[in-house]
C-alpha cells in the first residue's frame, strides 16, 4: 500500500509542531499519526515536544469490555470541560490478528458536541501490543499534553486480568467493573484489580452490583495496611445517570492525594523507569533482529527444534551467542551450555 | 512501517439504517484497514471526527434521502477546514442520476449503490489511496 503521495501538500515538519504546541487540532492529530506510523520523524518531534509536556493530568480506564469505559469517558469529559478544562482522549481498540485491520467504535458513545466541550478525541488501534494500549499510546497522549490539553484520558481495550500498561502511562487508574464482573474469589485475584487507584461499578442498576462493591471493599479491608492509598469503590449507572458526579469528585481526590509529599513525582519516576527499561529492550532487540532475521541458521535450527535434537531455550541461546561472537562481544554472559 | 488506511464510516444525520453501515465497517476492517465509527453524526460532527482521527476517508452511508444536501455539505466543511485531500464515499439508496451529480459536481469520489459487491469498494478506496 503506498501512501507516498497521501498528502498533496508537503507540510513543514516544524510548522506543524508549532501549531500543534499553539493547540490546533489538525496539526496534533497529523503528528500523532506520525508518531503512529513509526514517521523517521518521529524522534525529531517527541524530541520538540516532550519538553512541553508533563503537565497534564493523566488518567486511565480500563476493564472488561462493555463494562461502560467509553460511556462514563463521555460523562467525565463533559464534567471536565464544564469546569473549563481543555481535555484529550485517547481510546484504544483492538487490531485484527489476522488482517491487522481495526473496527475503532469508542467514538461513537462520545456524544458530547465539539461547539460545546473543548475535547479531543482519537481512537487507536492497540496493533499487536498485548498490554490493553497501542506501542504508541503514551507518545500520542505527550503529544496531546504538549498541545495544551489539561487533562488526558487514556481508555484501555476491553481488558482481561493482565494488561496493565496503563498503570504505566497514567497517573490515576480506574477500574470499571460491572455486576457481571465474577464472584468473590475473581475479586481476591492478582493483576487488574491492583492496579486500580479508583474503582468503578457500573451498572448498579442491575442486581448484583453492591455484591461486588462489597467483595472489592473486603478486600481493600485485607490488603489496606499495606496500601498508601487506599483506592475508594463508587457505584455508577451511566443509564441512569447516577453516581458520576461523586465519580468525578473522588478523581479530584486523588489527585490531591497525588499533589502531596511528592507522590505524583514518585510515581512517575517510577514510570520513567519502567520505560527506559522497556524501550532499551525494545531498540536492542531491533537491532538484533536487523541481523538474525535473514539468517539461514534459524531454519536450520528450527528443523533441529522440530527432531527434538536441542531445546528451544538452547538453539535461542546459540543463536544470541554467535551472533555477539561476530561483534566481538564477549560471550561469556551468553553461555550456550 | 506504512500505516493502515483510516476510514471514518457514519450515518448521515438521523438515518436508522444501521446494516449496510456495519457490514462495510466489517469488511472494511478484514480488509486490514482501521474504521473508525462515528455513527449517526451531522457534517459538522463528521468533520471534527476526521480532523481528530485524521481520517484518509470518509465513508458515509445514506439511505434516507439527505444524500443531496448533507453529503455535499461534508465535502465543502473537509476543504474549509484544511483536509481537502480526504476522499468521501458514499454509500446507499438514491436515484443514479443524484448518484453521477454527486460524482461530478459535488466533489464526492465515488457512490456505491445497492448490489455494489464488497470487493469493489475494497478496491475502490484502496485505489483512491494510491492515486491521490
Amino acid at each position: 500500500m503506498s501512501q507516498k503521495n497521501r498528502r498533496k501538500i508537503m507540510v513543514d515538519i516544524d510548522t506543524l509542531i508549532e501549531k500543534s504546541l499553539q493547540g490546533e487540532k489538525l496539526a496534533t492529530a497529523r503528528l500523532i499519526s506520525m508518531v503512529e506510523r513509526g514517521d523517521q520523524q518521529t524522534p525529531y518531534i517527541l524530541e520538540k515536544m516532550y519538553p512541553h509536556s508533563g503537565n497534564a493530568y493523566y488518567i486511565g480506564m480500563t476493564g472488561p469490555p462493555g463494562a461502560g469505559k467509553s460511556t462514563i469517558v463521555n460523562k467525565l469529559v463533559k464534567l471536565f470541560c464544564k469546569s473549563s478544562y481543555r481535555v484529550g482522549v485517547i481510546a484504544v481498540d483492538p487490531s485484527s490478528p489476522f488482517s491487522g485491520g481495526a473496527l475503532l467504535g469508542d467514538r461513537i458513545r462520545m456524544n458530547a458536541k465539539s461547539q460545546t466541550y473543548d475535547y479531543f478525541f482519537r481512537s487507536m488501534s492497540a496493533g499487536r501490543a498485548m498490554g490493553g494500549l497501542s506501542r504508541t499510546t503514551k507518545e500520542a497522549s505527550r503529544i496531546l499534553d504538549a498541545s495544551g490539553r489539561q487533562i488526558v484520558i487514556i481508555e484501555t481495550v476491553g481488558v482481561g486480568q493482565s494488561e496493565l500498561d496503563v498503570a504505566k502511562a497514567t497517573d490515576t487508574v480506574l477500574v470499571i467493573l460491572t455486576p457481571e464482573s465474577g464472584d468473590h474469589i475473581q475479586i481476591m485475584k492478582a493483576g487488574l484489580l491492583e492496579i486500580a487507584d479508583i474503582f468503578v461499578v457500573n451498572k448498579s442498576d442491575r442486581p448484583g452490583a453492591e455484591n461486588i462493591a462489597h467483595s472489592v471493599r473486603g478486600m481493600l479491608d485485607r490488603r489496606h495496611a499495606r496500601l498508601q492509598w487506599r483506592p475508594h469503590v463508587f457505584m455508577t449507572s451511566t443509564l441512569m445517570n447516577k453516581g458520576i458526579n461523586e465519580l468525578h469528585e473522588g478523581i479530584w481526590t486523588h489527585h490531591r492525594y497525588l499533589q502531596q509529599n511528592g507522590n505524583l513525582e514518585k510515581r512517575r519516576k517510577f514510570q520513567i523507569k519502567e520505560e527506559l527499561q522497556q524501550r532499551i529492550e525494545t531498540e536492542l532487540s531491533d537491532i538484533l533482529w536487523q541481523h538474525i532475521i535473514d539468517d539461514e541458521k534459524i531454519e536450520q535450527l528450527v528443523a533441529e527444534v522440530w527432531l527434538h535434537k536441542i531445546s528451544p531455550l538452547n538453539a535461542a541461546r546459540k543463536i544470541v551467542a554467535e551472533w555477539l561472537g561476530k561483534g566481538k562481544i564477549i560471550q561469556k554472559t551468553f553461555s550456550t551450555k | 512501517m506504512n500505516r493502515r488506511i483510516r476510514v471514518l464510516m457514519a450515518k448521515l444525520g438521523l438515518d436508522i439504517h444501521w446494516r449496510g453501515v456495519y457490514l462495510v465497517s466489517e469488511f472494511l476492517k478484514e480488509a486490514g484497514m482501521e474504521v473508525v465509527y462515528l455513527g449517526n453524526s451531522f457534517p459538522e460532527q463528521i468533520v471534527e471526527a476526521a480532523i481528530e482521527e485524521d481520517a484518509d476517508v470518509v465513508g458515509l452511508s445514506t439511505l434516507s434521502g439527505n444524500h443531496m444536501t448533507l453529503g455535499p455539505k461534508v465535502v465543502k466543511l473537509l476543504k474549509e477546514k484544511g483536509m481537502g485531500h480526504v476522499k468521501v464515499f458514499m454509500g446507499g439508496v438514491m436515484p443514479p442520476k443524484d448518484a453521477v451529480k454527486l460524482e461530478a459536481e459535488h466533489g464526492i469520489h465515488k457512490v456505491y449503490l445497492p448490489d455494489t459487491s464488497m470487493e469493489t469498494i475494497i478496491e475502490g478506496i484502496k485505489s483512491s489511496m494510491r492515486d491521490s
